[in-house]
């Protein structure tokens, strides 16, 4: 049955009508789900590892080399004080902060260790280039079937136009979105079974532009692909850059994700999470709400 | 009573999320150090191999710049003065009695003197070092062109790689010499040169004197330094570790073109 992998059809039955909205509604498609896990592990693993890759060589630059005459624009590391004392430090520009304990140097089971991301965040945990390449570039496959099957599945089923564009009631009601989130005041009723604007916008956002955008620049790290058009990684401000946007699109990726879960949380975590687990969501009752 | 299950829910997925990610992390580092991890994960180097191959075409160029573009000091990465002493004494003497030794799987082995090499049909490009580490520098290489020596020696049908043995030992007992090696796609193209150059005077000795390989769609330590002899080969197995390199030996990709 179409129904059951087209979340926002049995909400239309009610939509004039809360009272008769279903309590239980299927939310998300099996294949979304399933797609949707597979881009949490994916993401998680490109994100360790390709810090651990970062550590290698903890600086960013603007331009094609990094030998070019102009400093590095970040840099994360390990000094000595003028006391003799280790600390960490990162710089961005001109200003240098103190971020030991976390970024530069950092302890892990009691031993300091001086590398740019700590331990915790990194796969592997220590400085092991090679793995990390290899857990990089196993994922990145990963990721990239995924999420192009993903996007083939959102133009054939309808998902794309149906659910993620925003319509234009939608957009009219955006500065009521916002005020509503700021408030942390969710959707009830029909609306709950269907995605607020503010969520379309963030879903195309991440889908459309952001994640491309850091395939694209791991792309043009590669040294092979470069040679496609005489260099278009040129066009990005060069192989530096195409670094430096690469870390950047990474970690505004981590932003939304950090909003994504925040938005889980406060919106009744255990029914959301049920939703993307088992497809069932159960539609928040409108006079409830307080 | 609602509001007192709800802090407590949230504790619950609190410490469930911190458990799941110490146990991700955990599980991380557990699948890294088995065998079959790493392996499973190395099956995206062939891939990667083949589609940027069939995306590119073997013969695409890697991009070249300006002298304007140049780095003011080209780093040296890896061994600045190799701890060798046949290669301190060639170095002593300005590398008069250096010569490449060419053998392996070729119709006509032979030895190729600096003068020699230099007299080979060269390459003057100025390209950009991509390092694994992710830093880049641009410099300027003259060399002769790989393709041009390969024509001298003539390589067998079989002959699939051309190997890179080098004078600089990676352990400190001065054993483990630097190797590394390249297909035959490499090999014939035409920026892939025995650089004698850089930046136009002859290239110092931090960075790979007399003779270092410049295969400039590959990462920096494809690029050997100090070469001595090479070698057509079939297959790298049964030299050193096995894996085509001193590099690959400990684990990173042989083909090293991402």
């Amino acid at each position: 049955m179409n129904d059951s992998a087209h979340p926002a059809i049995p909400s239309v039955a009610g939509a004039h009508d809360a009272i008769s909205a279903p309590a239980l509604v299927r939310r998300h498609a099996a294949a979304v789900r399933v797609m949707h896990l597979i881009n949490v592990v994916a993401i998680v693993a490109l994100f360790m590892s390709g810090l651990g890759i970062f550590n290698a060589h903890p600086a960013l630059y603007w331009g094609e080399s990094s030998y070019s005459g102009q400093p590095a624009w970040l840099e994360i590391g390990a000094r000595e004080t003028a006391n003799g004392e280790p600390i960490g430090y990162t710089r961005i520009g001109a200003r240098e902060f103190d971020t030991t304990g976390v970024l530069g140097l950092s302890s892990d089971g009691g031993r300091l260790f001086a590398q740019a991301f700590p331990s915790w965040l990194t796969v592997p945990s220590h400085l092991w280039l090679a793995l990390s390449r290899s857990w990089h570039f196993f994922f990145a496959w990963i990721f990239l079937l995924n999420g192009l099957s993903f996007v083939l599945y959102t133009l054939a089923s309808g998902h794309l136009a149906r659910d993620l564009l925003p319509t234009r009631l939608d957009l009219r009601g955006i500065g009521h979105s916002i005020v509503d989130h700021l408030r942390l005041r969710h959707p009830t009723g029909a609306a709950a079974t269907r995605y607020n604007v503010l969520q379309k916008i963030a879903y195309l956002v991440v889908v459309f532009v952001l994640l491309p955008l850091v395939v694209l620049m791991g792309l043009g790290m590669s040294p092979r692909l470069d040679t496609l058009f005489g260099g278009w990684v040129g066009w990005f401000g060069g192989r530096q850059s195409v670094r430096s946007i690469h870390f950047i699109v990474a970690w505004l990726l981590v932003a939304f994700v950090l909003v994504h879960v925040f938005e889980v949380l406060v919106s009744g975590p255990l029914n959301q999470l049920r939703s993307m687990i088992t497809g069932w969501y159960r539609v928040p009752r409108e006079k409830e709400h307080g | 009573m609602a509001d007192r299950e709800r802090a407590a829910r949230r504790r619950f997925l609190g410490r469930a999320g911190a458990a799941l990610a110490a146990l991700g992390a955990a599980g991380c580092d557990r699948l890294s150090q088995t065998e079959w991890f790493p392996r499973v994960l190395g099956a995206a180097e062939s891939l990667n191999h083949s589609v940027a191959k069939a995306i590119t075409g073997r013969k695409a160029m890697a991009q070249e710049f300006t002298t304007a573009d140049l780095s003011p000091s080209f780093r040296s990465n890896g061994t600045a003065v190799p701890n060798n002493p046949q290669y301190a004494a060639l170095a002593a003497n300005g590398f008069r009695e250096y010569a490449l030794d060419v053998g392996g799987l070729v119709a006509k082995p032979r030895r190729f003197t600096l003068a020699e090499l230099q007299a080979l049909p060269s390459r003057t490009q100025i390209t950009r070092h991509d390092c694994v580490e992710g830093w880049s520098a641009i410099g300027q290489w003259q060399g002769a062109k790989l393709s041009a020596l390969l024509d001298v020696v003539q390589p067998a049908s079989n002959a699939r790689y051309v190997v890179f043995h080098c004078a600089d030992p990676m352990e400190e007992d001065g054993t483990s010499p630097y190797y590394e090696s390249i297909d035959m796609d490499d090999a014939y193209h035409p920026q892939t040169i025995l650089a004698y150059g850089l930046n136009g005077a002859a290239l110092p000795i931090k960075n790979g004197a007399p003779i270092r390989l410049r295969v400039e769609r590959q990462l920096g330590y494809k690029h050997a330094k100090y070469v001595m002899r090479l070698e057509l080969v079939e297959s790298f197995a049964s030299i050193a570790g096995g894996q085509g390199g001193y590099w690959e030996d400990q684990g990173y990709q042989w083909y090293a073109g991402i």
